[in-house]
């Protein structure tokens, strides 16, 4: 009888397993590929090295003497002749960082701005706490009237001995977020409006309302914004001082409703025949069947739609600079005129594109999930 | 007691009620209208402001530094209706251009399987697609002033490209008589390519045999213009810029707004043509292309006649409409001061005349008759490509 010796396992070739493998497979697995690898490679070392010199190995970072448990650090505050031009000077930045965030908002009353965004970062809290509980839907819609009426007395003052701030010393991020707020929750309810009446049977509604949405689809924002801070005050009767903010409002909100409508009429298309009819066929008039039976079906397929639509209208906002607005970007230049601060522009452009970067990042990780979450086809 | 009933009947009539329902529409549209254009009329007469179209004839008195038309401040404001325009579809034109070969290497690039160049993909999508285009524009606009030379020490490229702070030269072609025949024999090459291909394809699905035809075509498309080109003796030069005292002479010049614009609407209408062109190569089934190599087609047919035609299927209409968002986005151009139809007519001629209902309903109009233009052609393509058979 033989004896059958079990010999020791080889190896599997280093080429095989691990890292290497997973270069070869990769980043090297032919030819073109090699050459791919090494151009992407090339052009990274072309572009990043400087990039963090600039941001951070060469930038000066001298935000003045300050102490932790008794530790001292840094030293005497960088100005702008000593900060050198070939990297970047951040304690502009941390000196610039109120005007960034409130803008002209009085010094003493900021306190107002940083409740309100306390309070958004609460309602994020809610809404995850509240989610799949009973009587969800009272609370939600409960705060999400409350929040916005309490922030904008917060902010705009002149009720219950809060000091009055004038629009025009609303600025910077706050700015930024007020438009972004006020242009989704106004216009939300007018575009679910718009996209019933153009889904409407009655003519006379549809055609309305399909001219409007098509009209406002066509053109691009910035005209609607000239249209609202040159022509809108002609229209009303002692419209000569018209606030320059609200007009900004009136025209993002009105851009925005013709976009929410499509969205949302895109989910009306998708409810199929049959809940209309048997909508009808209990006996549900026209309010009842769209608020009890169709919109509830079709915004819930919109949802992902709704948020994309969202995030180009807060990608929008940085145009009410162009009309005199002073919002993030616009302080930019602002506060690069300083005196003491002259020709850092790229510091402040950097600032702002980061911080819009990250808030649209996020908005656009967030929708995709909400895709994933919603998505009940089992193509994949 | 009957007649109150039948009153009440009445009321309650699905017609009666839709009737109603759009009279009273009407009616507020109506009002609405009314009383906002009798205050328009009130107030622009209290304000002393002129109307009419009449402004368009007056003298518009400024100069604008760019413009393809021949233009001085003595020249009308309907010039600078057209200048603008002309700006316009010029900047709209190169940035589709540049925005496509971009967009499509990197939506490509993004289904790579190294994966670096994927990864690079994704993160250039990432970055841009995330950033306002507003500050894209500001930000390429402060880049080439902040980073590009002076002149006398520009970037050469082959003694005829130059750039420099004051914008890009490049030689400008200048068109002598005989010419239009160039123009002629590419366009009959063209049309003959066609007929050629018609006469191979019916001999292919007749016989099976099959020519390739790339070689007569670059031969029609290319090789005929160019001979009529040099029997007429080039009847076309160049005029190549040339630096004289502290500025380059002839050629023509770019200026750094326009470069900042053309570039920052590329880069940021890119991202989206690349998840297009990705979402639709990403639709072709895996066993497409099975079938394909079943079929015994070549890597290139199937690519040719199986994957593109499907793929491109999916992602040309997103595509036409991201051209529409980069031709509304150019009125950005505002921020710079680009002279384009916005910028010069919207924004200058609109601050010296002050008749905004007029210059902005012109402006909206324009922009009104593109989208309308780019959505026929959508409907043309959507039909063109729909599935046939099913």
């Amino acid at each position: 009888m033989a004896v059958y010796e079990q010999q020791e396992l080889r190896k599997p070739p280093i080429s095989q397993v691990g890292i290497v493998r997973w270069l070869r497979v990769n980043l090297f697995s032919s030819r073109v590929n090699i050459g791919l690898t090494l151009a992407a490679l090339y052009m990274l070392y072309i572009i990043i090295p400087p990039l963090l010199n600039w941001t951070i190995f060469d930038a000066n970072f001298n935000f003045g003497e300050f102490s932790i448990f008794g530790f001292e650090f840094g030293e005497v505050m960088a100005t702008n002749t000593n900060c050198g031009r070939s990297a970047a000077c951040w304690p502009f930045i941390y000196e610039k960082f109120d005007m960034f965030i409130y803008g002209f908002y009085p010094r003493d009353l900021v306190w107002r701005v940083d409740s309100v965004f306390a309070m958004t970062a609460m309602l994020f809290v809610i809404v995850r706490l509240v989610r799949n509980r009973k009587g969800s839907a009272k609370i939600l819609l409960t705060t999400f009237v409350v929040f916005p009426i309490v922030s904008f007395y917060l902010i705009a003052g002149g009720v219950f001995g809060l000091e009055e701030v004038k629009t025009h010393q609303w600025g910077g991020l706050t700015l930024t977020l007020v438009i972004a707020s006020v242009g989704i929750l106004v216009s939300f309810p007018i575009g679910i409006l718009l996209a019933l009446g153009r889904q409407s049977n009655l003519r006379v509604i549809s055609f309305f309302s399909t001219i409007y949405i098509e009209f406002i689809r066509a053109v691009p924002l910035i005209t609607i914004l000239f249209m609202a801070s040159f022509v809108l005050p002609l229209f009303f009767t002692g419209g000569v001082d018209f606030d320059k903010l609200l007009r900004a409002l009136i025209a993002i909100t009105l851009f925005q409703a013709a976009y929410f409508a499509e969205v949302v009429r895109g989910g009306l298309q998708a409810i199929p025949t049959g809940q209309y009819e048997a909508a009808d066929a209990i006996g549900l008039n026209y309010v009842q069947k769209n608020a009890l039976i169709i919109l509830p079906q079709a915004l819930k397929i919109s949802i992902p739609n709704l948020v994309g639509s969202s995030i180009s209208l807060f990608k929008d906002t940085t145009l009410v600079l162009i009309i005199g607005l002073m919002d993030m970007l616009a302080m930019v230049n602002m506060t690069a005129n300083d005196i003491n601060w002259l020709g850092r522009e790229t510091e402040g452009f950097v600032f702002v594109t980061m911080t819009m970067w990250i808030f649209l990042y996020s908005m656009s990780r967030y929708s995709r999930k909400l895709e994933v979450r919603f998505s009940t086809d089992h193509k994949n | 007691m009957k007649q109150e009933k039948s009153l009440l009947s009445f009321l309650n009539n699905n017609e009666t009620r839709a009737i109603a329902f759009q009279v009273i529409t009407l009616l507020i549209i109506a009002f609405v209208f009314y009383s906002g254009i009798s205050n328009l009329i009130f107030n622009i007469e209290a304000r002393e402001i002129h109307t009419g179209f009449s402004f368009l004839s007056n003298r518009a008195g400024f100069d604008i530094n760019e413009s393809m038309i021949a233009y001085t401040p003595e020249h009308s404001n309907l010039r600078v209706f057209y200048v603008g325009l002309i700006n316009t579809l010029v900047v709209a034109v190169v940035g589709i251009i540049f925005a496509t070969i971009i967009g499509f290497i990197i939506g490509v690039a993004r289904l790579s399987n190294n994966w670096l160049i994927s990864k690079l993909a994704a993160g250039y999508i990432e970055l841009f697609r995330n950033i306002p285009i507003l500050i894209q524009i500001l930000i390429w606009y402060n880049m080439a002033l902040l980073t590009l030379p002076s002149p006398r020490g520009s970037f050469n490229f082959f003694d005829s490209i130059f750039i420099n702070k004051r914008g890009i030269y490049v030689p400008e072609p200048v068109i002598e008589t005989g010419f239009v025949w160039v123009l002629i024999a590419v366009v009959l090459g063209i049309a003959l390519t066609f007929l050629m291909k018609r006469h191979f394809k019916q001999k292919h699905s007749k016989t099976g045999v099959y020519t390739h035809t790339i070689g007569y075509s670059i031969g029609l498309i290319f090789g005929l213009p160019l001979v009529v080109f040099f029997l007429l003796g080039s009847p076309l030069h160049f005029d190549y810029p040339a630096l004289t005292g502290f500025n380059f002479k002839g050629g023509r010049t770019f200026s750094p707004e326009f470069l900042a614009l053309a570039v920052a609407l590329s880069v940021y209408t890119a991202t989206y043509i690349a998840e297009a062109i990705r979402s639709g190569i990403e639709a072709v089934d895996k066993g497409q292309k099975e079938a394909a190599a079943a079929l015994g087609l070549t890597q290139t047919q199937s690519l040719k006649l199986v994957v593109l035609p499907q793929a491109l299927r999916v992602a040309i209409p997103p595509t036409i409409n991201q051209y529409l968002n980069l031709t509304k986005n150019s009125s950005l151009a505002t921020a710079i001061g680009y002279p384009e139809l916005m910028s010069a007519f919207g924004g200058t001629v609109l601050n010296q005349v002050g008749q905004a209902v007029e210059i902005l309903g012109m402006t909206m109009a324009v922009y009104l008759v593109i989208s309308l233009l780019i959505s026929l052609l959508l409907n043309i393509v959507n039909k063109k490509m729909s599935i046939k058979g099913q």
